[in-house]
């Protein structure tokens, strides 16, 4: 009997306890996170096509991915980049942080504006590329592809900053094509016309603010926008209501796709493996392998990476290239091996598509130096395209040509031009 | 103002020998050590009025033979024959003590006549096993990505030794190597006082006791050191270890190396990933195309040259090198020599170990992996008096000791915990040489904590980094970085946490010394 009643309040607690962290570990009830968008987006979703983008589920199309894509090159499409990895850098070290993390020389990047770039480990090898965001002098957002929080926190070891992972508490918009801007003017963003390419400003909205940079993901007019999660849905309604007039759609990642590859954009773990997702020794690439050489800033002082990618370039142990390539026909080249003289296997296409804009069967591929760098011609896909369960391999020749495959001039008009 | 090709930082025994091996070469020399004198952990100080004692090794057991001749220390005063060989004695509370003469033990007394013979086997495949490992223990560890000629041979050699060793021994060498001891000591010895002794020495100087994995290592290390021509023999010096620091600085003098105390560095000046001078305290700077740190690698790397000018992934490792030290040093000066139960006049001037048996050592171990002291210690006591009258006044006596275990991060903190670890350390010396506790005039105990701050040791470590498989050989002090090069161009690590390790041998010294000049052609 003593013993009964000493048993019963340690089984309440127990049960407590447990029914406490069950309650904490509701994650596995849901698989996909929603974003602070979900509700919008689920409502839009006539295809009901997932993807998982970072843990969250993202739509691959909502409606129709020809016509949402046509919604970026002629009209206004808004893309929900809430799943994109954010970190806050924050502290009078930042600016010190982050020059020695990223390629570029961030002393250069104004407050209020943003650049692309890369971050490597020691070995040089890429771990990431995204934007950098200079939000006043001592306050940055990084947003990437992966998640990187261990490899900032043990980087700010003697700096003097804050590094904390905002993915959750910050949604992202993207704003982008030619009625983009009007579509903006016409909400009330006053003053947005001013925002040059890669400028970012604050802009009240629903007794908060928005932080709105003209950046984008599709080489076309377009912005950024990023808000509170609170404020998203509003941010949301705000833009779907004053785009009306101008063919406003919301879109999945099929057609923003499309747009990145005919702006010669690459995509991590897609046209290249990051350091830390690589289990292959060769599939490591330093930037000068996958096209972000530029990045590189050997005057700005020390950064992870540069003692190995001095030495790479010196000793020429830069095995590979990442090209655009133009491929004859109109069949997309995806995944299709790269040929030189039909025979010798040199490289493979990872992303390819018909080019509406360019009218051009393009391509990215990285190659295998010397081909694609000094040994650019007879170049050759193959092409393998299923008809009605057969295979029909087709051998198409190949040109190495320059990236963007597009360039259009009202991606940087200032102003920008009302549509 | 003179210019120099290289400076060195730290002038501790390591320093010194890369220095003079870089001047021996032609270089110009600059050692700058932050103490008032050279030596580091390896002097004569006096620690109470008219007493000395080596401040925290107080044994030579190690010193490299080819540091010997590339210095020339027999020359400046550096010699010994068989007849300065120290015995290790056992103690023991209930009966005799048993003793180890000659080079670790060639003789073995106070031991049954079988136990006698199962040590000499056991002797003979110990050294065997360590003479295996010694070219390893001396060398540049091999460089896996790159390997040179020479490199390769002397691998080769390796494996043909080894192959030599006959094919049921190189199992057996294959099979211990990564032991702990006090299995292999059941394997093969019956007397648990000598068990007891082994054991201390596996595990002295490190975070392990006699029954963690590994700890046979312990053992092979300090057997591949040699003094004398003789694997394992030890030496009490004369004048203490100062007298072998005050050899080194003479030979250092010698070819001209500019040696400046009271110098701390500040600062390892980085330009474009090339380390081009340091800046000292004071504000004053010296540059110079060769800088080598023969100080702690985590000083080194997280304050001197600073995260910013190093890679992320570097200083992750630099800062996980684990090298918390559970070693304390105790100074005792005493009126009149103690006298330890069942020891004979020459058993007083040997090497005394209280560590009565393996389990008793694990014991001493269990506490300090939570933070707390061994109630009772093991220690190696030495009294240095009696042999070198000068290092106490006539008829008091030093006695010099190392004991285990005192965690470098005490629970209670040291403050607190240091008066009680003393009299548990007292307690201990009591009952073996009964009334040493009145002859006491003044009492050193010199925590990890207190070597820290004092011989600018971090963690108290007198390895500056635990000395165990995962931190030795080509991963020491990190990996890809074992071969006294840094990320740092133009800056060499030449300290004891560098390979192979600590103890006074010179051995990293002098490799990075060797490195520098072999790098340079």
């Amino acid at each position: 009997m003593a013993q009964a009643t000493r048993k019963k309040p340690v089984a309440k607690i127990a049960g407590a306890a447990v029914s406490t962290r069950i309650a904490a570990q509701s994650h596995f009830r849901t698989l996909r996170l929603g974003t602070p968008l979900q509700p919008r987006i689920d409502a839009l979703a006539k295809t009901q096509d997932w993807y998982n983008w970072a843990g969250y589920r993202a739509p691959h199309s909502l409606w129709d991915e020809e016509l949402e894509y046509f919604a970026i090159r002629s009209q206004a499409a808004l893309f929900d980049i809430s799943p994109m990895t954010k970190y806050r850098i924050e502290g009078p070290d930042a600016e010190a942080l982050l020059n020695r993390v990223t390629l570029r020389d961030v002393t250069k990047l104004k407050s209020g504006r943003v650049h692309y770039t890369a971050w490597c480990d020691d070995e040089g090898f890429v771990l990431d590329d995204g934007t950098l965001f200079r939000l006043s002098p001592s306050h940055f957002r990084l947003c990437s592809q992966e998640r990187h929080l261990p490899w900032l926190l043990d980087s700010a070891v003697g700096f003097d900053v804050i590094v904390e992972e905002e993915t959750e508490a910050v949604a992202g918009l993207a704003l982008q094509g030619p009625t983009s801007f009007a579509v903006l003017r016409d909400a009330g963003f006053a003053g947005v016309e001013k925002l040059k390419i890669f400028d970012l400003a604050d802009f009240p909205h629903d007794g908060g603010t928005v932080t709105v940079s003209r950046t984008g993901f599709t080489g076309d007019l377009g912005y950024e926008l990023f808000v509170p999660a609170d404020k998203a849905l509003s941010l949301w309604d705000r833009l779907m209501t004053s785009g009306e007039p101008r063919g406003i759609r919301a879109i999945g990642y099929t057609a923003l796709n499309r747009a990145r590859l005919e702006a010669g954009l690459i995509v991590a773990n897609a046209d290249f493996t990051t350091a830390e997702h690589a289990i292959r020794a060769d599939r490591l690439r330093m930037p000068d392998e996958i096209g972000l050489g530029f990045m590189i800033d050997l005057e700005k002082g020390h950064f992870n990476g540069r003692r190995a990618i001095l030495e790479a370039r010196a000793k020429r142990k830069l095995r590979y290239v990442l090209v655009g390539l133009e491929i004859e026909g109109n069949i997309p080249a995806e995944h299709a091996i790269v040929y030189h003289r039909k025979a010798q296997e040199v490289g493979l296409v990872s992303a390819a598509m018909w080019s509406p804009m360019a009218k051009r069967n393009i391509a990215i591929a990285s190659l295998a130096r010397p081909y694609g760098d000094t040994m650019v011609e007879d170049l050759w896909v193959e092409i393998y395209a299923m008809r009605e369960l057969q295979y029909q391999k087709l051998m198409k020749r190949a040109k190495v040509v320059a990236r963007p495959f597009i360039k259009l001039d009202r991606r940087t008009a200032n102003p920008p031009a009302d549509f | 103002m003179t210019s120099f090709d290289a400076i060195v930082i730290g002038g501790g025994h390591n320093g010194l020998v890369a220095a003079a091996t870089l001047a021996k070469a032609g270089r110009k020399v600059l050692v700058l050590e932050a103490g008032s004198e050279v030596g580091g952990a390896a002097r004569t100080e006096e620690f109470a009025p008219g007493f000395r004692a080596s401040s925290i090794a107080h044994l030579l057991n190690r010193l490299h033979p080819d540091v010997v001749k590339t210095l020339e220390l027999e020359k400046h005063g550096l010699q010994f024959g068989r007849a300065d060989f120290m015995p290790s004695v056992a103690l023991s509370k209930d009966g005799p003590p048993l003793v180890l003469h000659g080079a670790y033990g060639e003789v073995l007394t106070g031991a049954s006549s079988s136990e006698q013979s199962a040590w000499k086997e056991l002797r003979a495949q110990l050294l065997r096993y360590a003479g295996i490992l010694k070219p390893f223990l001396s060398r540049r560890p091999p460089d896996l990505t790159g390997m040179s000629l020479l490199e390769t041979a002397s691998l080769g050699q390796t494996a043909l030794a080894l192959k030599k060793l006959g094919k049921e021994d190189m199992r057996d060498f294959l099979r211990v190597l990564l032991m702990n001891v006090a299995d292999l000591l059941d394997e093969q010895l019956a007397d648990i006082r000598l068990k007891g002794l082994l054991a201390f020495d596996a595990t002295l100087g490190s975070h392990l006791g006699p029954r963690s994995p590994t700890s046979l290592l312990g053992l092979y290390y300090r057997l591949a050191g040699e003094t004398g021509g003789a694997a394992g023999a030890q030496v009490l010096p004369q004048g203490g270890m100062g007298a072998v620091v005050a050899a080194i600085r003479a030979s250092v003098e010698k070819v001209g190396v500019t040696i400046r105390t009271s110098t701390p560095v500040a600062k390892i000046i980085v330009e474009k990933g090339r380390a081009v001078g340091v800046a000292l305290d004071n504000g004053e700077v010296l540059r110079a195309s060769t800088i080598v740190s023969a100080i702690n690698p985590a000083t080194t790397f997280l304050d001197l040259v600073g995260p910013r000018e190093i890679d992320t992934g570097f200083v992750r490792k630099v800062k996980n090198i684990r090298m918390k030290g559970d070693a304390a040093k105790l100074n005792l000066a005493l009126d009149r020599p103690p006298q330890f139960s069942g020891v004979d006049a020459a058993g007083h001037r040997s090497r005394l170990v209280i560590a009565p048996s393996p389990d008793h050592v694990e014991r001493a171990f269990n506490p300090c992996k939570y933070g707390e002291f061994s109630p009772e210690p093991v220690m190696e006591i030495t009294l240095p008096s009696l042999a070198d009258p000068s290092l106490a006044p006539v008829g008091a006596c030093v006695l010099s000791a190392v004991v285990q275990y005192a965690p470098y991060q005490l629970k209670e903190g040291w403050d607190a915990g240091k008066p009680k670890f003393l009299k548990a350390v007292m307690a201990q010396l009591e009952s073996h040489a009964p009334g040493i506790g009145k002859s006491v005039v003044h009492a050193e105990l010199l925590t990890p904590a207190d070597i820290e701050t004092r011989y600018r040791m971090p963690g108290g470590h007198w390895h500056h980094g635990e000395l165990q498989a995962d931190q030795m050989l080509v991963s020491r002090p990190v990996s890809g970085w074992s071969g006294y090069d840094t990320p740092v161009e133009g800056l060499f690590l030449a300290g004891a946490g560098s390979h192979p390790g600590g103890g006074v041998s010179g051995a990293p010294g002098l490799n990075a010394a060797r490195r520098i000049i072999a790098m340079k052609g």
